[in-house]
């Protein structure tokens, strides 16, 4: 997948976009056109933690609300069925999306926080006892680790942890050790949030299938930046969230096997997940509707969709040699700058580094270079664990969407040397 | 192109933050509170150490963050060493007050040491940078923490 060779050639996709324009893409995003602090210009390299949106995007969530928006599912009248056709068509997006067997498969939450956690609360309060297993890996955002915690608390299931080597690798080996035959659940990031490392999804399936457990994938970092096959992968579960692939905030996605999902309980109770209710008896309807009680998040999911429809006709293979180039860029350059260390050197990365400066702590950092226009995160990136691994208690982590450009990575390492002689 | 960034990263902050005063661990202290800002990470613990009066005779502090976080800290168990637990209180009121209030006004702490105003008249240019004022008082909730008997605090 992402080659290591630093020549990097950008695939002819099949599509009107036939070379990587990446000044026309940029054109899309009108954020992006903006100047901040006197005059510079907005350099965005936060997109791990939430993309920007095009043009295309938002067109599509203010054309719902202006021309055909309703309530879905409920109304006979005109405006409710365009609304459900554009709902449902969103639906059908994130399956092709990521290859789902059936749309049905595709559950709209509010992002991947409440996917896990409802695959927590529902398969997990359904199918673990005492003793049972849940592993993770040292590297899970906190919205992999506190759903399981929580089970534990209630169920005295067993919480295993993979762990990473001083590079951010995945070690295969020790997750071979910790599976068990009382392993059900392998809860792990398809790519690191805090160290862009992409764990080797695929192995961990079969190795987990081999012992009877399920496997949840956090693709919150895999799908901006690669394709994803669920099926191919051969997959029980798998989350992300909107926000980070160029949609709106509020919508994100669980992809579940349909035979699992229609053994699973529902999640929460409300109208749209229901068969019929009498005060005796509730019947539930069957995945997806099952588990979307109530009113969803409707212009979210056209607007998510559209998100799907605008980085496919770019194509997802042209998008990761494009930021493969900018992320190989960046971290030679700030190899070659003098105090810079980078946390995370994994031999398979996505377009994420994570770094420290010596003797400057990561959020002088972030307020110095937010002055020259540019915008990373500071902080534990909310992977605790993982800064624990590595001794620090927070990096500033630049994070690369489709848009970067290498000249965006010259200004942020100037900046940075800027930083370092303010300090010296 | 720092140039408004001085006004808060000035000299003397810069240089609490490298050499911070009373990092140290005191073995007779009174009392202890752990602090920590969840957004950033930031970890210290303050060790208070009081007479039987009441009197602050010892402040100091371990741990780690930003520049401000640490200067804020340094200066902090200086400004407090020697006073009663009502003028540190007194003081973190004003000093808070100084980080968010627009109205504020320095004669609201006439009552207070000069020299200690001073100092966080300095620290309170955090003021400009909303997201780092819980930086700068970290530190002074944490003593307040220690003092009241709290073992933890967060600034969340
Ligand atoms: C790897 C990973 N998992 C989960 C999440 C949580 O996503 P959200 O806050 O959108 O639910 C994030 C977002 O920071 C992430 O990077």
């Amino acid at each position: 997948m992402n080659k290591s060779s630093s020549v990097v050639e950008i695939a002819a996709g099949d599509n009107s976009t036939s070379a990587f324009d990446v000044e026309k893409i940029r054109a899309d995003f009108p954020i992006l056109s903006q100047k901040i602090y006197d005059g510079k210009p907005l350099v965005y390299l936060d997109n791990g933690a939430s993309a920007q949106k095009p043009r295309q995007v938002i067109d599509a969530m203010s054309d719902l609300y202006e021309t055909r928006y309703s309530n879905v599912h409920r109304g006979v009248h005109w405006t409710s069925q365009q609304s459900t056709n554009a709902y449902e068509a969103g639906r059908q997006k994130a399956g092709a999306f990521l290859n789902a067997a059936s749309d049905n498969e595709i559950i709209f939450t509010s992002g991947a926080t409440e996917a896990i956690n409802l695959v927590a609360a529902s398969w997990g309060r359904a199918n673990l006892k005492a003793g049972d297993e849940v592993i993770l890996t040292h590297m899970e955002h906190h919205s992999n680790i506190v759903p399981w915690q929580l089970l534990r608390q209630e169920k005295d299931i067993v919480i295993k942890v993979v762990p990473i080597d001083d590079d951010g690798n995945f070690l295969f080996d020790e997750f071979e050790k910790l599976l068990t035959d009382k392993t059900k659940m392998v809860a792990v990031t398809h790519v690191s949030n805090a160290l862009g490392t992409i764990v080797p999804v695929a192995d961990v399936i079969k190795a987990a299938h081999a012992k009877g457990a399920l496997v949840l994938l956090d693709g919150c970092q895999a799908v901006p930046h690669q394709s994803v096959d669920v099926q191919a992968l051969g997959a029980d579960f798998y989350v992300f969230s909107g926000h980070k692939l160029y949609g709106p905030t509020g919508i994100g996605i669980l992809w579940g096997r349909e035979d699992i999902l229609n053994a699973m309980p529902p999640y929460q109770g409300g109208g749209e997940m229901i068969a019929s209710v009498t005060f005796e008896k509730t019947t539930f309807q069957k995945a997806p509707h099952r588990f979307e009680a109530g009113t969803p998040a409707i212009a979210e999911v056209v607007g998510l969709g559209a998100a799907i429809d605008y980085v496919n006709a770019i194509g997802l293979d042209n998008i990761a040699a494009h930021e493969h180039d900018v992320l190989q860029y960046a971290t030679e350059r700030l190899q070659a700058m003098d105090g810079v260390t980078i946390i995370g050197n994994a031999r398979e990365k996505a377009a994420i580094v994570s770094f420290v400066l010596e003797d400057i702590h990561p959020h002088d950092v972030g307020t110095f270079i937010d002055r020259a226009g540019v915008a990373v995160r500071v902080g534990h990136h909310c992977a605790q664990p993982v800064m624990d691994r590595f001794g620090v208690a927070a990096t500033a982590r630049a994070s690369f969407g489709l848009y970067n450009t290498r000249a965006e990575v010259d200004t942020l390492v100037d900046a940075l040397e800027e930083t370092r002689k303010f300090f010296s | 192109m720092f140039d408004d960034l001085r006004d808060l990263y000035q000299e003397v902050i810069l240089d609490h933050g490298k050499s911070p005063r009373n990092f140290r661990r005191p073995e007779d202290a009174t009392c202890l509170a752990h602090g920590n800002n969840p957004v950033c990470g930031d970890t210290l613990v303050v060790y208070i150490t009081q007479d039987d009066s009441g009197k602050i005779t010892d402040a100091a502090f371990q741990g780690q963050g930003c520049a401000i976080s640490v200067a804020s800290a340094s200066m902090m168990t200086d400004i407090v060493k020697g006073k009663t637990v009502e003028k540190a209180n007194r003081l973190f009121e004003g000093f808070h007050n100084m980080c968010t209030r627009d109205d504020f006004n320095v004669a609201e702490l006439a009552d207070c040491d000069e020299d200690a105003i001073d100092r966080l008249v300095m620290l309170s240019g955090v003021k400009e940078f909303p997201i780092r004022v819980k930086c700068a008082t970290l530190a002074w909730h944490t003593m307040q923490a220690a003092v009241n008997g709290d073992q933890e605090t967060s600034t969340e």
